[in-house]
């Protein structure tokens, strides 16, 4: 399952980039699983999980740790936000 | 109902009254207007740059947009958000409100700055004597936000 990610604001910096695209293993079908497995990958992206008050958006819309994931979805990461 | 993500300034005259036209049906105008502040959290900022999410920040302020003009009666609506780099006393933020009365157009107004500042996908970053860092989100914010929960 391919899925395109995003990470922005202070998450970027942390993992040293602002977007990937990866193949997931068919075990995975919701953000935690993407979660643990991206955290699995060491190094930065062991910031994944200790990242305080993480927020997940799928297709743009605000998501759960529960909400399922389907192969092309866009998934993005980012701390709350800060606007206005 | 129209929502503008832009590097550029805005001009807050031109701006509403494009947003009343000559609409005789539009009875209060309502804006808001956030400014970059020369301090945050204890320490002073020579500048600000902010970071959004192309696609779902427009998508946010829309369904934003739409919950308040299904709250409120509503003639149309403005909002303009700058991107890129700020310095203290710049406009960052704008959102109008054109209605038929003031309680219902100040309403929506205060409802739809509340729900950008805790929803929509914008990030700022700020440039303090120590350093650069990104702003912290604040309860007050999200209290803010809540009051309009039914």
């Amino acid at each position: 399952m391919r899925l395109k990610l995003l990470f922005f604001a202070s998450l970027r910096e942390a993992l040293g980039q602002g977007s990937d695209e990866l193949d997931l293993p068919a075990s995975v079908h919701d953000v935690a699983g993407l979660l643990a497995f991206l955290a699995m990958r060491g190094g930065r992206w062991q910031s994944l999980s200790t990242f305080r008050n993480l927020r997940y958006a799928v297709n743009q819309e605000l998501a759960h740790l529960d909400t399922p994931l389907r192969a092309g979805d866009e998934v993005a990461f980012f701390p709350p936000v800060t606007g206005g | 109902m129209a929502i503008r993500i832009q590097e550029a300034d805005f001009d807050l005259s031109v701006e509403l009254a494009a947003l009343r036209g000559n609409n005789p049906a539009v009875g209060a105008l309502v804006s808001f207007v956030g400014l970059v502040r020369d301090q945050n959290d204890g320490s002073r900022v020579s500048e600000m740059s902010l970071e959004h999410y192309p696609g779902m920040t427009e998508r946010t302020l829309q369904a934003i947009i739409d919950e308040a003009c299904r709250r409120w009666s509503i003639v149309d609506t403005l909002v303009i958000h700058r991107v890129g780099r700020l310095l203290p006393t710049d406009q960052i933020v704008l959102v109008a409100v054109a209605g038929t009365h003031r309680d219902e157009s100040f309403a929506a107004c205060q409802f739809i700055v509340d729900y950008l500042k805790t929803r929509a996908p914008f990030w700022k970053r700020e440039v303090t004597p120590a350093g650069a860092r990104w702003v912290d989100a604040r309860t007050g914010d999200d209290l803010a936000a809540a009051r309009w929960q039914d």
